[in-house]
Formats: C-alpha cells, sequence, structure tokens
C-alpha cells in the first residue's frame, strides 16, 4: 500500500510535468498547444492542493493538535503566494506575453520546488507517522478528489 | 519547534545574504588585478608569494564569501534549521571574513608578518562564530534528513581546513611553531574535497532535480556517496600525512574517481531534464561539471606522476576554482538573489498585490553575457598555467571583466528590488 509521502509526492511529479509542458509550448511561441498546458497545469495544481486543504492538512491538524499555527498553517500560506503566481501566469498566457510568463514560470518554479522540498523531507513524513492508521482512507479520499474547473 | 523549520518567514533579512554575494566579486576584480600587475609570476608555482595571495583572494574572498552567505539563507529551507541570530552572526562574520581575507592576502604578497597576524586574529573569530551558528541550526532539525547529514560533514570540513589554514599563517608569522609539511596539502585539501566538494555534492542533490526538472540523483548514490568521499578523504589524509604511499595513493585515486562519477552522474540528469527552456544557471553547471571531469583526470595524473611539474599543480588549481566552483556558485547566484528580491517584496506587500517577477530584477541578456565572460576566462586562466608568459594578462583581463559583468548584475538586482521597495513603501505611507 503506498503511503501518503508515496503518493502525495507522485503528485507532484505530474504537476511538474505539466508546468514544464506548458513551459515549454510557451518558450517555443505555440500559443494554442500553451493554452491548453497551461489549464492542464492549472487544473493539476489547484486539485493538488486542494487536496491538502480540504483532506489531509485537516486530519493532521486533528490528530496532531496544530492548527493555526503549525507546519500546515505555513503551507497553507505559500498555497495563497503560489495562487497568486498563477493567476498572473492566466493573465499572461490570455495576453500571449511570453517574457512575462517565463518570469513568472521561473518564480514559481523555484518558490513551488523550495515548497515541495518541505512538504516531501518534512511535512509528509510527519503525516505518514501520526496518520498511518488512516493513510489507506485518506489516500482514497484524495484520489476520489476533483475541483470545479475555474 | 516543528514549524519554525517549515516557515520560510523566518527567512533572514535580504541583507544578510545580499551583502556577501555583493563583496564577492569584488574579491575577484581585486585577485585579477594582482594577476595583471604580476603577470606570469603568478603562473609560475603554486608557493608564489602572488599566487598564494590570488588564491586566498579567490576562495576566501569569493567561494567562502558566496558560500557563507547562501548557508545562511539556504539552511532553513534545506534543513529545515534557521541560523540564530542572523544579523549579528553576518555583521561578524561578513566582517572578519573581508578584512581578514584582504590582511592574508596583503600579508601572504608582501610578505608582512604583522598582516599575517593581524588575519589570524580576524578570520578566527569569523569562522568561530560561523561555525558556531551553523552548529545550532543544525543541532535543531527537526528531521535529520541526507542533507542534514551531508551538512555535518561539510561543518567538520570546513572546521578542519579552518584550523590547518589558521596553523600554518601562525606558523608563517609567530613561527617557529611545530610545522607539519603534510599541512601544506592537507589544507587545501579539505577547502577543495571536502567542504567545497561536499557542499556542492549536497545541494546538487537538491537543485538539479529541482531546477532543471530532472530525474532525482539513485537513492543508493545520495545514501552512501557523501560518506564515501568522507572516508577517501580521510584516508589520503591519513597517507598524506603519515607518509604511507600506498594508502596516499588509493585515497587520491578514489577522490578522482567519486569525483568524477558525480560529475558524469550530473550531467546525465542533466541530458535527461524535463525542463527544456534555456536557463543561464544550467549552462554554468555543465561548465563546472565538466571542469570537474578535467580536473579529476589531472588530479589522477599529478599523483601517478613521479615528479609533476609545477604548471600540473597550477593548472589544477584553475580548473577546480575557476572552472569547477567558480561556475556552480555563479549559476546559483542567478538563481537565488533574483527570488529573494520577489520573495522579501512579495512578503511585504501581502496578499494579491503583484511584484516584479525574478527576470524583471535581471534579464536574460545580462546573465549571458557573463557566463561567456566566465567561459573565455577559465579557457585562459587554464590555458595561462601553461603558457604563462602569452596567455597571464589576457586572462587576466578577461578575468576581471567577468567578474565586473557578475557584479554589475548583482548591483542591477539589488537596485531593482530598492525601487520597488520604496515604491511600496510610498504606497504604504499613502494610505
Amino acid at each position: 500500500m503506498p503511503t501518503i509521502s508515496d503518493y502525495m509526492s507522485g503528485d507532484h511529479k505530474a504537476c511538474d510535468e505539466a508546468f514544464a509542458r506548458a513551459e515549454e509550448s510557451v518558450a517555443k511561441g505555440d500559443w494554442a498547444a500553451a493554452e491548453a498546458g497551461f489549464k492542464t497545469y492549472k487544473r493539476a495544481m489547484d486539485r493538488h492542493m486542494a487536496m491538502e486543504e480540504e483532506v489531509l492538512f485537516g486530519a493532521f491538524e486533528e490528530e496532531t493538535g496544530m492548527r493555526g499555527a503549525g507546519p500546515t498553517e505555513v503551507m497553507r500560506q505559500e498555497h495563497v503566494q503560489m495562487h497568486g503566481l498563477i493567476d498572473e501566469m492566466k493573465t499572461a498566457v490570455d495576453a500571449k506575453d511570453k517574457n512575462e510568463y517565463l518570469g513568472l514560470a521561473e518564480t514559481l518554479l523555484v518558490m513551488m520546488q523550495q515548497h515541495n522540498l518541505k512538504e516531501e523531507g518534512m511535512l509528509y513524513q510527519m503525516m505518514d507517522q501520526v496518520l498511518a492508521s488512516q493513510a489507506g482512507d485518506l489516500i482514497a479520499r484524495c484520489n476520489a478528489f476533483e475541483v470545479a474547473s475555474a | 519547534m516543528v514549524s519554525a523549520g517549515l516557515n520560510l518567514e523566518q527567512a533572514p533579512p535580504i541583507s544578510v545574504p545580499a551583502r556577501f554575494f555583493l563583496t564577492a566579486p569584488a574579491f575577484v576584480m581585486l585577485a585579477a588585478l594582482v594577476m595583471l600587475w604580476r603577470g606570469p609570476e603568478v603562473f609560475g608555482s603554486r608557493w608564489a608569494p602572488e599566487t598564494l595571495a590570488i588564491v586566498h583572494l579567490l576562495a576566501l574572498g569569493f567561494l567562502a564569501m558566496v558560500m557563507i552567505g547562501a548557508l545562511m539563507q539556504m539552511l532553513p529551507v534545506l534543513a529545515g534549521a534557521p541560523i540564530p541570530w542572523p544579523g549579528p552572526v553576518a555583521h561578524v562574520v561578513h566582517g572578519g571574513l573581508t578584512l581578514g581575507t584582504l590582511s592574508l592576502a596583503a600579508g601572504l604578497l608582501f610578505g608582512e608578518i604583522m598582516l599575517l597576524k593581524v588575519a589570524v586574529w580576524l578570520l578566527a573569530p569569523a569562522f568561530l562564530v560561523f561555525l558556531a551558528a551553523m552548529a545550532a541550526s543544525l543541532a535543531r532539525v527537526p528531521v535529520f534528513n541526507i542533507t542534514v547529514r551531508i551538512m555535518v560533514l561539510v561543518w567538520l570540513a570546513i572546521a578542519v581546513t579552518v584550523i590547518f589554514g589558521l596553523w600554518l599563517a601562525a606558523s608563517r608569522s609567530w613561527g617557529p611553531a611545530p610545522f607539519d609539511w603534510s599541512m601544506r596539502n592537507l589544507h587545501p585539501g579539505w577547502g577543495f574535497f571536502g567542504w567545497t566538494g561536499l557542499l556542492v555534492i549536497g545541494v546538487a542533490y537538491q537543485v538539479v532535480p529541482m531546477f532543471q526538472m530532472t530525474p532525482p540523483y539513485p537513492g543508493a548514490m545520495t545514501r552512501w556517496f557523501a560518506m564515501a568521499v568522507f572516508a577517501a578523504l580521510l584516508a589520503w589524509s591519513a597517507g598524506t600525512w603519515q607518509e604511507a604511499g600506498g594508502l596516499r595513493l588509493a585515497g587520491a585515486l578514489a577522490l578522482a574517481l567519486f569525483y568524477a562519477g558525480f560529475a558524469l552522474v550530473t550531467l546525465d540528469l542533466q541530458r535527461r531534464r524535463r525542463r527544456r527552456v534555456p536557463d543561464v544557471t544550467l549552462l554554468f553547471w555543465r561548465v563546472g561539471m565538466l571542469s570537474l571531469l578535467v580536473a579529476s583526470l589531472a588530479w589522477t595524473a599529478s599523483v601517478l606522476v613521479d615528479d609533476p611539474p609545477a604548471s600540473m599543480a597550477v593548472f589544477l588549481g584553475v580548473v577546480v576554482i575557476a572552472g569547477v566552483v567558480m561556475s556552480v556558485t555563479s549559476g546559483m547566484l542567478y538563481k537565488i538573489l533574483p527570488f529573494l528580491a520577489w520573495f522579501h517584496l512579495q512578503a511585504r506587500t501581502g496578499m494579491g498585490r503583484q511584484v516584479p517577477n525574478m527576470r524583471q530584477y535581471l534579464g536574460e541578456g545580462l546573465q549571458r553575457r557573463q557566463f561567456w565572460l566566465h567561459l573565455a576566462s577559465v579557457f585562459l586562466l587554464a590555458g595561462a598555467a601553461l603558457w604563462p608568459m602569452a596567455l597571464s594578462r589576457p586572462a587576466a583581463l578577461l578575468f576581471g571583466a567577468s567578474a565586473a559583468q557578475l557584479l554589475w548584475n548583482l548591483i542591477c538586482v539589488m537596485q531593482a528590488y530598492r525601487r520597488q521597495f520604496l515604491l511600496l513603501s510610498g504606497a504604504a505611507d499613502a494610505h
């Protein structure tokens, strides 16, 4: 059975893949592919962050009693920052502004990878420990999770 | 306690790393000036006074400067452990390192014993404070992961390098201290194979997959590799110290093999990267790893040959310092400083307001120009090690130009940051 770490780290990879594909299309100036690629990427990111905020973080906070000040709170704040950058990227895709998109993408990349590093290196491992008994159930809920596409 | 490690808001103010990053290229320019002034003598032997001065301007003034600044910034992210009292620590370490390096280089260049003594009194406390702060940070890590383990080895290597260095400086100035000749090889050995090499390995594990979206380093490699390098360094050191030829040779060859292997694996991962957009940092890393291959070959040759020519050691030093370490650190600076500018402005404005993205602090064009200047200077410096009469001064000019461009680029980032900062403060006051 996969752990929460395995499942969520795997989803990071899927998001990265979508990020790279969209960025490459923008760099090539292939705006049709860029638009579709960016949409896929945004949906993957929205879903990933929502799974954390609506399924995993709550369970972790309940189990540890760390609500409002713990590691999950910091991750939530960083999610807000990433959503902000992704929204700006959407504007850049709509405007077909290559430089703006690539600059934002680079900024998001550094932000997102540090964020992932902290989740994969620490938070998910802590979740594996404290949420071990409910892991199967939580992963099933994550799997079934869908976000309304914007 | 756990949240402290995860909280990016505990990152030190931008002035903490920025002062290290902006000082560093100035030391390279100074080294280039000495090279221009003394010309071919610089490349004659690693023991020449001007050579020792230049090596320390680069190793302490640039490499240690950037690495310490980056560690103060990156430890919270890489290891989940903030440095305590970042402001005061940065003051003491940056001040001591800057003045101490100037004093040491001048002391070595002019044979001034008084200056060497001053250097010891400045550098010793600077490193003591830095090592204490780094130890305090590592002692509080929430998860003892592979990066943290490598950082512990790096800490040990810094301590050993500094102790040997202080010992050498003390025996030159206060002398006649008990002096062991092997220390003249052990000091740079621990500096490059230990401190610098292990730090590059530890950082590479995280940032190579991160920036280019490459596959991760093989799990088996990340687990044992850094320890194996450290063990080989210990074997080489013991062999050098005890003049046990077999052990020294085995350790030296193992080091060459490990570092060449690391370079090949890194180049292979980068070849398989998922992120295909052009990236200056990637170019710098590739030059660094190719130089590491060349350096491993040159090192192997120098330990296998009975009486290697003096130019061999000079060539090795050039390839390692300019080719490997300066490439990798410059590439990292172009990611770290613009990101920090964005990050701190973003944290200041709060949510919902846009601040310039990374490329708006520094365009790709300026980074690229510095990359080509750097690459050309690496070739000329390596050439000057072999043909000093013809190439030492052109190499010095290009080396200085590359450093000036780097400094200019970093100043551009900080100026754009400051403009935005004032703009945002003005906007905040108006409300």
